[in-house]
């Protein structure tokens, strides 16, 4: 069931087109990735889809119930994490989780239960009772998490989470969107790191210039534009005659013999690699070793927009 | 209602670890009032240019006396302006309407009771909005009742035919010379009024921090209504701006010996006065891209009004900047308090406390109107 849909999403600053007739859905237990470099539209399109900026067309469903920026019901099944940490540096971090969850309606005792469940769950129950100015910029960002699941959101939004943090933080991220993604939650990501969306991502939407370019799993994407993967033998033995043989395969497309091996390029790697060591085995050769590499989202960004995604 | 309390306590709870609100509220206008008291007490000096009407009803030679002796040669210096006035009422009417800053009532028979040796009176109608020159003209009066005094004194079989032989009574307009605050009380009501600006300041640039902080989107995306944060936000500043007052007034009151007056009634002006400030500050401040932006214009607006308002001293005597005054809440502050000081009840500032309220309803019309470029992130 999609926890959101959205359609047609629209907004414009002045001349300026943001976002321009967004649409995608994000299913519960899924983790969709919004890539796109800086500038594509991301920002804009998650703030109005957590009702903190108001959109001028499209239509954004949450629970299957239409939300407006000042629809109360449907905000009460997002969590929303704004980029950098939108936190009181005077305030310890247990009285800012507390702070917004009373905002979301708890009760002062469930809120302050609920501050101490978020703390442990991003790692910093012992820090709770320290202000957030003392905290380092990834333990920030983990209780700016935190603050987004305070309300035991249906679906979280997170807005590029990972930026300029430490690797440990960046693990620790992960690993708890995992988890609430294993619980049901549905995860709104965006990222201008492939490697992130194509870790953490079941689906991805590639955004630019405030229209999406393209969206499936990784696989969909890539089989989108036609890329290949690139399978790589290391073999001794009659290397011509194992080129020939793999230039058979109806799936292969170029084939090159390598110093150590032969190398070619193929539709769906996976599924035809028995065929591939079967033809080259078929030869009299002897394999050494297999690598796939599949072909990656920096490549689809590149083969879409005819720029690479960090430009 | 809830959700302004959650964010009241948490601006509350920000602002009680900052010391910057005690400073702006109550350090620095109860300073300012004791140092311009100290320096300026009793009443502030001589005025140039007051404008005095006089209504001579007796034309005897006791009134001519204390119109020649006493008046002209104040004329003559250019301390004053006289003017001739046919009556009371006519007296009364032009220093309401701020022609004259006050007027002399020189009862018919004045003369006669004076050579007669019996009582009789001097009245001063005095423009509640002058204070210096009608305490000028009270001095004047008062001179001339103690010159005759002396000269009883002097003779004392009281038969000389040129001395006056009777005490003479000053009399005091009720509605005008006594609706006019102390020197301590009005140092102490001005600067509180021109420092409200201050306090008051941090709820309405406090959606402004909010923004630039990051944690007004997430205000945003929670479960709540904007005007309810913007009225969360503006409460924290009209709650601690009216401690601020509270405290200034017991204080004044008990380091400096300010007379405020009637308690209610004073609580009606502070809490006006406040909401007043607030409404303004709401509306400079969704006028505003930043919170330094809204400071320097709110630091501004309140340096132009305090001016002009009168919290800073008597424009009044300046002239033409009185006809501006009330176009500030200072003024209508400043006001109440002063129909206060002569011992008037709450009820007597229905009017200032409703203009204040005015002032507030404005200008959280002007914030309510621009709340979504406010409230924009």
């Amino acid at each position: 069931m999609a926890v959101l849909e959205v359609s047609g999403l629209c907004k414009s600053f002045g001349e300026t087109l943001a976002v321009d007739g967004l649409g995608f859905s994000v299913g519960e237990g899924e983790t969709y990735g919004l890539l796109g470099p800086n500038g594509a539209g991301k920002t804009t399109a998650i703030s109005m889809i957590a009702g903190v900026l108001g959109r001028d067309g499209g239509e954004v469903r949450v629970g299957g119930q239409r939300h407006h920026p000042a629809g109360r019901r449907t905000k009460a099944m997002i969590g929303y994490v704004p980029q950098e940490p939108a936190l009181y540096p005077d305030l310890t971090g247990r009285r800012n989780l507390r702070f917004f969850a009373r905002l979301h309606g708890l009760a002062r005792e469930e809120a302050g239960r609920r501050a101490a469940e978020v703390l442990e769950l991003v790692g910093l129950t012992g820090r709770g009772d320290d202000l957030v100015g003392t905290y380092s910029g990834g333990m920030a960002r983990r209780l700016n998490i935190a603050a987004g699941l305070l309300n035991r959101p249906r679906l979280l939004i997170l807005d590029e989470p990972t930026a300029g943090v430490d690797p440990q933080s960046r693990n620790a991220i992960f690993d708890a969107v995992r988890r609430l993604t294993a619980d049901g939650v549905a995860v709104l990501y965006t990222t201008h790191y492939m490697e992130e969306a194509e870790r953490l991502c079941d689906r991805v939407g590639i955004l630019d210039g405030g229209r999406m370019r393209a969206e499936g799993t990784r696989r969909e994407l890539v089989a989108l534009v036609g890329e290949r993967d690139q399978v790589t033998l290391r073999a001794e033995g009659d290397l011509g005659a194992a080129v020939r043989a793999l230039a058979a395969i109806a799936e292969a497309g170029e084939v090159s013999e390598r110093e150590d091996g032969v190398e070619l390029l193929v539709r769906d790697a996976r599924a035809v690699l028995p065929r591939i060591l079967a033809a080259v085995t078929g030869t009299g050769a002897s394999v050494g070793s297999v690598e796939v590499r599949e072909p990656d989202l920096e490549a689809v960004f590149l083969h879409l927009t005819g720029r690479a995604l960090r430009d | 209602m809830r959700t302004m309390m959650i964010i009241l306590a948490k601006d509350l709870w920000l602002r009680s670890r900052d010391s910057t609100l005690l400073v702006y509220a109550v350090v620095l206008p109860l300073g300012l009032a004791f140092m311009f008291n100290l320096v300026l007490g009793g009443g502030g000096g001589d005025r140039l240019g007051a404008r005095y009407g006089v209504a001579d009803q007796d034309r005897g030679p006791a009134a001519t006396r204390f119109v020649t002796g006493v008046l002209r040669p104040m004329a003559a210096q250019g301390l004053i302006t006289l003017h001739a006035v046919t009556s009371r009422e006519e007296g009364r009417s032009r220093t309401e309407r701020g022609e004259l800053d006050a007027v002399f009532v020189i009862p018919e028979g004045f003369s006669a009771a004076v050579g007669a040796g019996r009582a009789t009176t001097l009245e001063v109608v005095g423009d509640v909005d002058a204070p210096i020159a009608v305490q000028v003209a009270r001095e004047a009066a008062q001179a001339y009742a103690t010159e005759l005094r002396s000269l009883r004194l002097a003779s004392p079989d009281g038969t000389a035919r040129d001395l006056p032989p009777a005490p003479l009574t000053l009399v005091d307009d009720a509605s005008a010379v006594t609706r006019q605050l102390d020197t301590t009380t009005y140092h102490a009501a001005g600067m509180a009024v021109f420092f409200l600006f201050f306090a008051v300041m941090f709820g309405a640039t406090g959606i402004l921090d909010e923004r630039s902080a990051g944690t007004l989107a997430r205000l945003l995306a929670a479960p709540v209504s904007r005007h309810a944060i913007l009225a969360g936000k503006l409460l924290g500043g009209v709650v601690a701006a009216v401690a601020g007052m509270a405290i200034l007034v017991v204080a004044s009151t008990l380091l400096l010996g300010a007379r405020w007056g009637d308690p209610l009634g004073v609580a009606a002006l502070v809490v006006a006065g406040v909401l007043a400030v607030t409404g303004l500050t709401g509306a400079v401040a969704a006028f505003s891209r930043t919170s330094e932006e809204a400071s320097n214009r709110l630091s501004g607006l309140a340096m132009v009004l305090g001016l002009f308002g009168g919290a800073l001293f008597p424009v009044a005597q300046l002239g033409g900047f009185a006809a501006v005054a009330s176009l500030t809440p200072h003024h209508w502050f400043l006001r109440g308090l002063a129909d206060l000081a002569g011992g008037g009840s709450a009820g007597e500032v229905l009017v200032p406390v409703a203009v204040l309220l005015c002032f507030a309803v404005l200008g959280g019309a002007l914030a309510t109107v621009r709340i979504g470029r406010l409230m924009r992130v």
